[in-house]
């Protein structure tokens, strides 16, 4: 993936040479130029297509964003309710992923999910200890954490 | 008559960023004073100020680019940088406590953490 990225960057550099105006809009062009040369290459490069991965760190980000507002709204009714009757607690999380960037995002992400605050991580980073604001319609959010989160994530990092 | 009309649409969007920032920057602070322990404050110190702080960046950003014509990126990485360290500043403060002995609230269902000290 790298190798393709500097390719890239040379293609556009190159377009800057040729059409002999050097300025971030002809670069822009050239890159987007490289794009297209490299997506009509990619059967001859062994390693997969690098746009895809940007395209799923893009989907990771969306993801980010959408969950941190309806986090923001859950916590805001919380907020607002006249009495206080959730039962909180921490739970324990299985993780799949292992490497410390993984996990490190995971832990992230699930800060900013709807009731869920990620606590500590056990030593040998199989275990990821949450405090939920109300245990009982936690449920959801746990196969959420793992369908999602942690598919979105290793499909980005594998 | 055209451009009155965009700028009228910007104005509106300015006003909904910046009002629905606020909103969620109050909601937060009110949730630091009415929830009972450490744990559960920090729920509310993350996540709705985050999006209230991203909210009201965002509206200044739009504020400067209509107005002055100045595109602040100093704004966005602020966005940026918010929403990096919020949660791993939750995530320390919520360990330190756990660390440091404070108790979770009486109606407390589930501590799975407690475990692995009492090995």
């Amino acid at each position: 993936m790298p190798f393709q990225i500097v390719l890239n960057i040379i293609i556009a550099v190159m377009w800057m040479f040729l059409s002999e105006t050097y300025n971030f809009s002809t670069f822009a062009v050239g890159y987007i130029l490289g794009i297209f040369l490299l997506f009509i290459m990619r059967r001859f490069v062994k390693r997969p297509f690098y746009l895809n991965r940007v395209w799923k760190v893009s989907l990771l980000i969306l993801l980010f964003i959408r969950e941190l507002i309806m986090s923001s709204i859950d916590i805001v009714e919380f907020v607002y309710k006249k009495e206080l009757d959730n039962r909180p607690g921490i739970f324990a999380l299985p993780l799949e992923v292992k490497s410390d960037w993984e996990v490190t995002l995971l832990a992230n992400l699930i800060s900013l999910t709807p009731g869920t605050l990620s606590l500590a991580v056990s030593d040998n980073h199989d275990v990821l200890y949450i405090h939920a604001m109300d245990i009982p319609d936690i449920e959801s959010s746990i196969s959420d954490i793992k369908d999602t989160f942690e598919k979105a994530i290793m499909e980005v990092t594998r | 008559m055209n451009g009155t009309i965009i700028n009228l649409l910007i104005d509106i969007l300015i006003i909904f960023f910046l009002l629905s920032g606020t909103f969620f920057v109050f909601s937060g602070a009110l949730g630091v004073v009415r929830f009972k322990n450490v744990y559960l404050r920090l729920h509310a110190a993350t996540k709705s100020s985050t999006l209230g702080v991203a909210g009201l960046m965002l509206g200044a950003f739009l504020f400067m680019l209509n107005e002055h014509g100045i595109v602040s990126g100093k704004l966005l990485l602020g966005i940026l940088f918010v929403l990096i360290t919020a949660p791993v500043s939750a995530h320390m403060i919520g360990r330190a406590a756990y660390k440091s002995g404070i108790p979770l609230s009486e109606e407390a269902v589930q501590d799975d953490y407690k475990e692995t000290f009492e090995e």
